[in-house]
């Protein structure tokens, strides 16, 4: 049974459709990628998924169980996680809270999870008593990713975990992104760095105008040469 | 709801069923008043409506057409009726025979000579000065120069106080003060609206609060300007008095002076509304975004029509000071000068000029006959409890039965914005589809 | 050296007084404000409404205070707490609740809250009529005299019984709400909301648990505040209504949806007000015969009347958002 199973997903915001049939599997230690061009949706299926979004037909399973629209932290409950682009920790708070924040419906597993957050990010047990708010770009990004590992999800959503990042950054990110699936969490994340992305999925989605253009694994996307001439700049 | 609003839009030229039937509503309420209340009473009744009427249009542009929550009505109409009292009440000889009239144009003029050099030491800065040294000789010299002043006004007040009574006024057409009126409570505006339009709309809403509280202290306890709270009275009509026509005849007379006043405002209104510039305030209130984005400066057109708003409030104002035939700082209440006003216009429906008029003149109806009929129901609840309990009723009951009336305003402002935040009349909002 | 115990009562004592009040005020003013993004306008008739369910549980067990020693007022101090804590809970369901849900702008809320202000204010007054009334229902308000012991001293300092109450339970109450903000799972997760409300979401915080906490914590020290208000002056219904533009200031200088600094702008509020209304030329009499002759003469120095004490706040009010509308700590909202 796969870990994440879109079916015919329509939807939008207030009466306009963006998602106009994605479909979208993927297993449980898998590495999902959205590519397409701006505007096709991708950001859009990862907020349906994560029921920002009324879903107004098709179905979402979750490991074969119905999820779409149901509130964000029923879905936090069912293990899942979700990390926005952009306003993604809270700034105020020192970098150890906002973790604690990820783990506010399973308060037992503060003490465990935060070492395991800790082991995958390094540099945010130096700085775990400065506010976030302090913290660069790609350590934001590393709290905002350690908030939502802290409720132990089964499925991590990415929202452009790279985008403002300089490049050694980048490949930081992708780097963690590679070693939290090896632990054992499935990963479904929207890039603009196409080719990178591409580079660590185990399957690739290519969204244009709210349906899917083409679905494959990562490494069979980036030989394809239709792929490459319309959504990786050749 | 949806289907409904398309259909007016498709058909915007349709017989105004609502609007009509909300109108002959409102005449029949207003006969129903004469006939039951006498024709003096039910004119008095009408001629308040009508000046609660241009107070309503004040609040209904600053938050219908641009949405400014204006929390202190009360000052403004304050002020105005201060300016009514102050031009045209007769002179007082007794201050202008002294030589008090000069002491206190001296002290005037230390007042100015006082502000300029405070605001000539916050430019030292020019001169070489450093900032913080320039931050502290102004300061320092605004607190001494203030207490100066203010030491100076002290004495000359109260001499006035003593020697004449209070300083009289001007005795000129009644018009005067009520354009005086708007002016000065537009100016106040323009300095509330300087400082808070370009914040969050939730501090517009606490400094309008504060200042017409400072209005009203100022002019309770400015003996030497305003008699205080011994009041001043009678104040001379636009139109002849009732003891020169009669009580009917004179006031319906001011009530045909209001009443061209409303139609030449709402004429007014009506023509700002649809040109370029009402247009622009619309656009800034829906989105403010993107209206800054087509480059409007926002916070001038958002100070103009704030200002607007609290002019029409003064002169308001002084047309309700000058029917009541006095002036009496302490009756001036947040209650009765703010929240009913804001009432009117929610109920009537912000933004429409129609709705407000007609939620002014039906609120003001309800209001006054709330009154009786709340003293009517405590006396029922009270002989129904001595007589079914034995209870013993307070002996305050009166003022007691009229805190009901502020519950019932309290409920209603919850009620509407609630289940009609348009109002009975909402502001035709044309869509483009 | 008189004159220095006259400074002593009427600026240090009297300015730690309205401070606290103001402090406690401001801090739920902010609390909703920082949680929900609006100016509660209603929080002075919340205080009100506190001080006045003591009243009427004191008047009906006036012998309350005895067994503890206390004023009974300060005994059932906790049962009026938990009841505003549920009246602001309520209100806040039965009305703002539903505004939030249709997603009005903030400012529609602050209306709302200024109609709640209005009912509550009709229901106390027609219960309780409109003239004050001592909360010290059945115990004596006990005042201290404490000389200095200095030559030529006559006049004592003067402090009440209320006015210590007041002091220990304000400090208990922002230490309190110290520990709760940093240290508890509920308060670190009201910190996360006021930071990010899209986010505390979508971390599986629920936001309407949030929501109600803030409202009673608000409630319980609006409860504190009007009381202990009440119990230094006395019991009147529309007392707290003038106490809005103050609070309001205190908030905004403190930083909106600051906690602390809400605190401190209470306390930099209530003293200008005390210091503003405070005649100095007294402190002038001790140095009367090495000053000029006009100085010496001037016999009022306060910068305002006490009818003008209301123009305090608002010059604060009208300062800050002219000089820095974040406040003196950087609040988070504009």
């Amino acid at each position: 049974m796969p870990l994440l199973d879109a079916r015919n997903v329509h939807g939008g915001y207030g009466g306009m459709n963006i998602l106009n049939g994605v479909d979208m599997a993927i297993e449980s230690d898998q590495i999902g990628v959205i590519v397409g061009p701006n505007g096709a949706g991708k950001s859009t299926m990862l907020k349906a998924v994560f029921g920002l979004l009324h879903v107004s037909q098709g179905e979402i399973l979750l490991r074969g169980e119905p999820i779409h629209n149901l509130p964000p932290n029923q879905l936090v409950q069912k293990g899942m996680g979700f990390v926005p682009q952009e306003n993604n920790v809270f700034p105020s708070l020192t970098v150890k809270e906002n973790l604690e924040m990820g783990a506010f419906l399973k308060p037992g597993n503060v003490k465990r999870m935060l070492a395991q957050v800790y082991d995958f990010f390094p540099p945010l047990h130096d700085k775990r008593h400065q506010p976030a708010g302090e913290l660069s770009g790609g350590q934001r990004q590393m709290v905002a990713m350690g908030r939502a590992l802290m409720a132990e999800p089964s499925l991590l959503l990415l929202d452009e975990p790279t985008a403002g990042l300089s490049p050694l950054y980048m490949n930081e990110i992708f780097e963690q992104v590679k070693l939290v699936n090896s632990a054992g969490v499935g990963i479904l994340m929207v890039e603009q760095n196409a080719k990178q992305a591409l580079g660590i999925a185990d399957k690739g989605f290519v969204l244009a105008a709210g349906q899917n253009r083409f679905t494959d694994t990562g490494a069979a996307l980036l030989a394809d040469p239709d792929v490459a001439k319309s959504f990786l700049g050749g | 709801m949806e289907t409904k609003r398309a259909d007016t839009v498709a058909a915007p030229s349709r017989f105004p069923l609502r609007e009509a039937g909300l109108f002959v509503a409102l005449l029949v309420a207003v006969l129903g008043v004469y006939a039951v209340m006498g024709g003096a009473y039910s004119t008095r009744m009408l001629v308040e409506a009508a000046c609660y009427a241009i107070l309503a249009l004040g609040l209904t542009i600053q938050w219908g057409y641009a949405g400014q929550f204006n929390a202190g009505v009360m000052g403004f109409v304050a002020l105005g009726g201060f300016s009514a009292m102050f031009f045209s009440i007769p002179v007082n000889e007794a201050f202008w025979d002294s030589e008090l009239p000069g002491e206190l144009g001296l002290v005037l003029l230390y007042m100015v000579a006082a502000v300029l050099m405070v605001l000539g030491a916050t430019r030292l800065d020019r001169l070489g000065v450093p900032r913080k040294l320039r931050t502290l000789i102004a300061v320092v010299l605004g607190v001494v120069l203030y207490l100066v002043v203010i030491n100076a006004l002290r004495g000359v007040t109260d001499q006035i106080e003593s020697r004449a009574g209070f300083i009289g006024g001007l005795g000129l057409p009644v018009g005067v003060g009520w354009i005086v009126g708007g002016a000065l409570a537009g100016g106040v505006g323009f300095f509330i609206g300087r400082v808070c339009l370009g914040l969050r709309s939730d501090y517009l809403a606490i400094a309008t609060l504060g200042i017409a509280e400072i209005i009203k202290a100022f002019l309770k306890n400015s003996d030497w300007l305003t008699r205080g709270t011994a009041t001043v009275s009678p104040l001379p009509w636009p139109v002849p008095g009732p003891e020169a026509v009669g009580f009917t005849l004179a006031r319906a007379m001011y009530l045909s002076v209001t009443a061209v006043m409303i139609a030449l405002i709402f004429f007014l209104l009506s023509r700002a509304y649809h040109a370029p510039w009402g247009r622009m305030i619309r656009a800034i209130r829906d989105n403010e975004l993107s209206a800054a984005a087509m480059g409007k400066d926002i916070n001038r057109r958002r100070l103009e029509i704030f200002v607007l708003g609290c002019i029409l409030m003064g002169i308001g104002g002084a047309a309700l000071a000058s029917f009541n035939s006095m002036f009496d700082p302490q009756g001036y209440l947040p209650l009765n000068h703010t929240f009913l006003v804001l009432v009117m216009v929610i109920l009537g429906g912000p933004g429409n000029n129609l709705g407000t008029i007609f939620g002014a003149v039906a609120v003001y109806i309800i209001w006054i006959m709330s009154e009786p009929l709340a003293l009517f129901l405590m006396e029922l609840a009270v002989a129904f409890g001595e007589g079914a309990f034995g209870w013993e009723a307070p002996t305050n009951m009166d003022s007691r039965a009229l805190q009901a009336r502020v519950f019932v305003i309290g409920l209603l402002i919850t009620l509407v914005l609630r289940f009609a935040p348009k109002g009975l009349l909402p502001e035709k909002v044309k869509h483009v589809a | 050296m008189n004159e220095l115990v006259f400074f002593i009562n009427n600026v240090v004592i009297a300015g730690s007084v309205t401070g606290s009040i103001y402090a406690i005020g401001a801090v739920g003013v902010t609390l909703i404000f920082s949680i929900m993004r609006f100016a509660h306008f209603a929080h002075g008739d919340m205080m009100t409404f506190g001080a006045f369910m003591v009243l009427l549980l004191a008047s009906a067990f006036p012998g309350a205070g005895a067994a503890f020693g206390v004023p009974a007022a300060l005994v059932l101090l906790p049962v009026a707490m938990a009841l505003t804590a549920l009246l602001a809970v309520g209100i806040d369901r039965a009305f703002y609740k539903p505004l939030r849900a249709h997603g009005v702008k903030p400012i529609v809320l602050v209306i709302g809250s200024l109609g709640v202000t209005l009912m509550l204010q009709g229901l106390i007054r027609l219960f309780s009529g409109t003239g004050g009334s001592s909360l010290y229902v059945d115990d004596r308000k006990e005042i201290f005299r404490l000389a200095l012991p200095f030559e030529g001293v006559r006049a004592p300092v003067v402090i009440t019984e209320p006015q210590l109450w007041l002091f220990g339970i304000t400090l208990v109450a922002v230490v309190g709400l110290h520990l709760f903000l940093t240290r508890s799972r509920l308060g670190k997760a009201m910190r996360a909301m006021s930071d990010n409300p899209d986010l505390a979401q979508a971390s599986g915080i629920n936001t309407n648990t949030i929501v109600a906490v803030t409202w009673v914590i608000a409630g319980g020290l609006a409860a504190i505040a009007g009381t202990l208000l009440s119990l230094d002056v006395t019991f009147k219904p529309d007392l707290s209504f003038f106490l809005l533009l103050p609070i309001f200031a205190a908030a905004i200088v403190g930083g909106v949806g600051h906690p602390f600094g809400a605190v401190a702008g209470g306390f930099v509020v209530g003293f200008a007000e005390t210091l503003a209304v405070f005649n100095w030329s007294v402190l002038l009499r001790p140095f009367r015969d090495s000053l000029p002759e006009w100085l010496t003469q001037a016999g009022n120095l306060a910068f305002v009347g006490t009818e003008y004490k209301i123009v305090v706040p608002f010059f604060i009010l009208v300062v800050i958002l002219v000089w820095r509308p974040t406040g003196i700590f950087k609040g988070k909202v504009i």
